[in-house]
């Protein structure tokens, strides 16, 4: 098949639709390797969307390659939690091996190797993606082995089947992961019960937003099915929100794995609420691997008659279509995630309005995480009493944390809601801990004191992510890990998070080669004010967090490394000649500064 | 006016009508927000986020923000000045804006914006990035140095000249960018004209006609003449 001809067949089956460019160019990739100049105009002709536009979204995604790429492409999963497993000697061995610069492509077009944001697999790293596909426990061995593959140029299909092996690591489970239903027990329960009585049930179960802000899904869902839709088609539609971005979680990923019928269902109760006929789940793309078995699972609904029309027998209509994500952290926020689902570059809107009036397609959309949705099935089932019964006032039910980082025990582990810090240590076999990291980087940094706080929206409240810190890690270097992740992440909209983000980096970065001094820190905390207030997004407003909760918490972890000046350049003199010494192959002592402190 | 549509901006009681922004009712007041993205006959951005005020405690942007009744709006106060330097400066250190050498100098909403905060200096480490320049277009120059990503050119080339020869696109502060709808990126290989609106839209000196320099004397420029927060355009009704 020629180019021209498979693109135009991927095309068609896209019916050359704009808003599914994202399918469209993840999916010509898949079979092209990069998306060429040639290949985006031709998309862009075929879509009638600008020709700048298509290319917008596809310089926006990581895994968009607007330059041609390795036939192998790998890239270390880089959270501090693989850090801390050893990544980065690793990733740099591996280059060694390969005689290749991070970033770089292989003259002969063979191999890449570079760094992603965290890919979910935190409790079975050191993790990396090769050529889209996960891979775990990365080891000395497995780099020499991997390298011997690539240079043969074997393809990544027959690649050892355990490298791929991805465990559950299920080690608590409660009332979610432990529910007994089968699929179809709750949708029927829905059924029985009708969108009014399903929704009043929602409300009275309390249910709350499971990504981390706890807005209450019963007046979302209300929102949405009170709300219009809008123009020649009006339709209202459900969004699982399954961009599982924030590094150090990973639940949604064992959720969709081995508990994706209990998603699907959950998104069809939505459904039947708000009155959608149409569901979509947004997949990010770190869990590529995820896509097939979730289409068989979805199949397989489909012939059990719990998708499509009249479901169990009744006049309910309801699909669900999976859209896979190419690496943008940003479209975990709930509206830059319908951009992203609309073929566009994931770029929060201007709220209001709120995606319940005007989302998806301009029509209202609610928009959930995979777990509020699972827990849908048990309200639907059990009802509000019984699911209220178990948590605490204000957070009723479950919460699944993703536990990873200084402990014996890493992985899933759900308890109610209520449950102390010291529980969760206790239970995961962690000793000699120095903090907690909650919710990932935008969340909250715990020192040892705040330990018997509880994880409850009204107190802790979390995503789901638990990162656990022994006495031997420097929590300067866990924050300077998430600085960089923000100014990798930022979607560059606002001036604030755009620049701001790049500045934190820069001075954390400054203050690690021991150039820092207390007026370093200043200009921190100046930053911190600056995003928190102005930014466009809960991105930039959430950058700093874990700069201002170490600098608070563990303050000494900074101050070793300062000078005890009141302000140091960061322009390095002696820096500044590396390359002229790379140039004159010189490192003798006339090719340097004097050191100042000899001087 | 119905005395009941009106908010407090720094005290001063500013009319509305319901569904202006803050932004709207303070320019049609004849009241400065600072501003560099917002302009009054395109869609909203908010990006720059130059404009954010305080309203009822809580920052927001003026130029997305509906006005409601009674709201009490804090704009020229030194905290908020303040963190609007800081922006600026941010803007500054991204790009490389040499204001002596630039052809804009005088007539531009960034330096005038600088010049109304007192902005001393850039504050901060200049990132000193490596922006292509485009001469490809017979009759326009682009030197894309000086874009502070406003995304006004997009907004123009859409909705008013109908063609799309630019969108904002990439990610980051690095990649993010304006993109030249051809498939070479030069911007002589689009539709492009230099009677269009987009060809005169840009607030600092990104999008330059050729063969034509210093046409009006520095000193008798737009923002020589008087401070960008006396030239707030009042409409007349």
């Amino acid at each position: 098949m020629s180019e021209t001809d498979l693109i135009d067949a991927v095309l068609d089956r896209h019916r050359r639709d704009g808003t599914r460019l994202m399918q469209i160019l993840r999916e010509i990739q898949e079979q092209l390797g990069w998306l060429s100049p040639a290949t985006l105009t031709a998309i862009a002709g075929a879509i009638a969307w600008p020709r700048a536009k298509v290319e917008g979204t596809a310089d926006f995604y990581s895994f968009f390659y607007t330059r041609p790429m390795g036939r192998f492409r790998v890239l270390w999963s880089d959270n501090i939690t693989d850090r801390m497993l050893g990544s980065s000697d690793l990733m740099s061995a591996m280059c060694k091996k390969l005689w290749l610069e991070p970033g770089r492509v292989s003259e002969d077009g063979l191999v890449s190797v570079d760094t992603t944001s965290c890919t979910g697999m935190c409790d079975q790293g050191p993790a990396l993606l090769v050529n889209s596909r996960a891979v775990t426990r990365m080891t000395q061995a497995r780099v020499g082995e991997m390298v011997s593959l690539i240079r043969s140029e074997t393809p990544v299909a027959e690649w050892p089947a355990e490298w791929f092996a991805i465990e559950d690591n299920i080690r608590r489970k409660d009332i979610l992961l432990d529910h007994g239903l089968v699929p179809g027990q709750a949708l029927a329960a829905a059924l029985e019960r009708g969108p009014q009585g399903m929704l009043a049930e929602i409300k009275s179960a309390r249910l709350r937003g499971r990504g981390g802000a706890g807005f209450s899904t019963g007046q979302k869902w209300e929102a949405c099915r009170s709300a219009a839709g809008h123009g020649a088609d009006p339709a209202r539609y459900v969004v699982c929100n399954a961009d599982e971005g924030e590094p150090g979680t990973f639940k949604d990923r064992v959720l969709l794995n081995s508990y994706s019928s209990l998603v699907f269902e959950g998104m069809s109760i939505a459904g039947l609420v708000v009155g959608a006929k149409k569901g979509l789940l947004y997949l990010r793309g770190e869990y590529r691997y995820l896509l097939e078995p979730l289409q068989a699972a979805l199949e397989a609904r489909r012939r059990a008659n719990l998708l499509g029309s009249n479901i169990l027998g009744t006049a309910f209509e309801f699909d669900i279509e999976i859209h896979l994500g190419a690496g943008a952290y940003i479209c975990g926020e709930e509206s830059a995630l319908i951009e992203s689902l609309e073929g566009k570059p994931g770029r929060p809107r201007i709220r209001p309005p709120f995606p319940v009036t005007r989302g998806y397609l301009d029509q209202p959309t609610t928009v959930n995480n995979v777990e509020t949705l699972a827990a849908a099935c048990l309200i639907a089932t059990h009802g509000s009493d019984w699911y209220a019964a178990h948590g605490t006032e204000k957070s009723t039910g479950s919460k699944i944390l993703s536990v990873s980082g200084d402990c014996e025990r890493p992985g899933i582990y759900e308890y109610p809601y209520g449950t102390t810090v010291r529980q969760v240590l206790e239970d995961c076999g962690a000793s000699d801990y120095q903090a907690v990291q909650i919710s990932g980087p935008s969340g909250i940094c715990l020192a040892e004191a705040e330990f018997d706080r509880r994880i409850a929206f009204e107190d802790i409240p979390t995503a789901g992510a638990f990162m656990v810190f022994d006495e031997t890690r420097d929590m300067f270097e866990v924050a300077r890990n998430f600085a960089h992740f923000f100014a990798h992440e930022s979607c560059g909209f606002c001036t604030p998070c755009r620049v701001g983000t790049t500045l934190v980096r820069n001075l954390m970065d400054k203050i690690a080669r021991k150039h820092g001094s207390p007026y370093d820190i200043d200009e921190l905390f100046k930053l911190h004010r600056l995003l928190q207030g102005a930014s466009h997004c809960g991105l930039g407003n959430s950058a700093c967090n874990p700069v201002f909760d170490t600098l608070n918490k563990f303050r000494p972890a900074y101050e070793h490394r300062l000078m005890s000046l009141n302000y140091e350049p960061a322009f390095d003199l002696d820096a500044a000649l590396s390359q002229a010494r790379q140039m004159t192959g010189r490192d003798d002592a006339g090719a340097h500064f004097p050191d100042e402190a000899e001087a | 006016m119905n005395a009941t549509t009106t908010f407090h901006l720094d005290g001063e009681e500013i009319p509305f009508t319901p569904g202006q922004t803050i932004m709207q009712a303070a320019v049609a007041a004849g009241t400065y927000i600072p501003h560099l993205c917002w302009h009054p006959d395109f869609q909203v951005n908010g990006s720059c986020k130059l404009c954010t005020v305080k309203v009822n405690g809580r920052f927001g942007s003026s130029c997305t923000m509906e006005a409601q009744v009674g709201m009490e709006v804090e704009n020229r106060t030194a905290e908020i000045d303040d963190k609007r330097r800081t922006l600026l400066q941010m803007l500054f250190v991204e790009g490389n804006h040499f204001c002596p050498s630039c052809e804009k100098s005088g007539d531009c909403s960034l330096q005038a914006t600088a010049y109304e905060l007192k902005m001393m200096s850039p504050h901060f480490d200049m990132f000193y990035p490596d922006r292509p320049v485009d001469a490809s277009h017979p009759d326009v120059l682009l030197d894309f140095n000086r874009c502070i990503m406003c995304g006004l050119c997009v907004a123009a080339s859409r909705d008013v000249d109908g063609k799309n020869v630019f969108y904002m696109g990439g990610r980051g502060l690095l990649g993010r960018r304006v993109h030249i709808s051809s498939e070479s990126g030069r911007l002589a290989d689009t539709g492009f004209a230099v009677t269009d609106r987009a060809a005169s839209i840009c607030p600092v000196g990104v999008i330059l006609p050729k063969r034509r320099g210093f046409a009006v004397p520095i000193g008798q420029r737009k923002y020589d003449l008087a401070p960008i927060s006396e030239q707030v355009k009042v409409k007349t009704p």
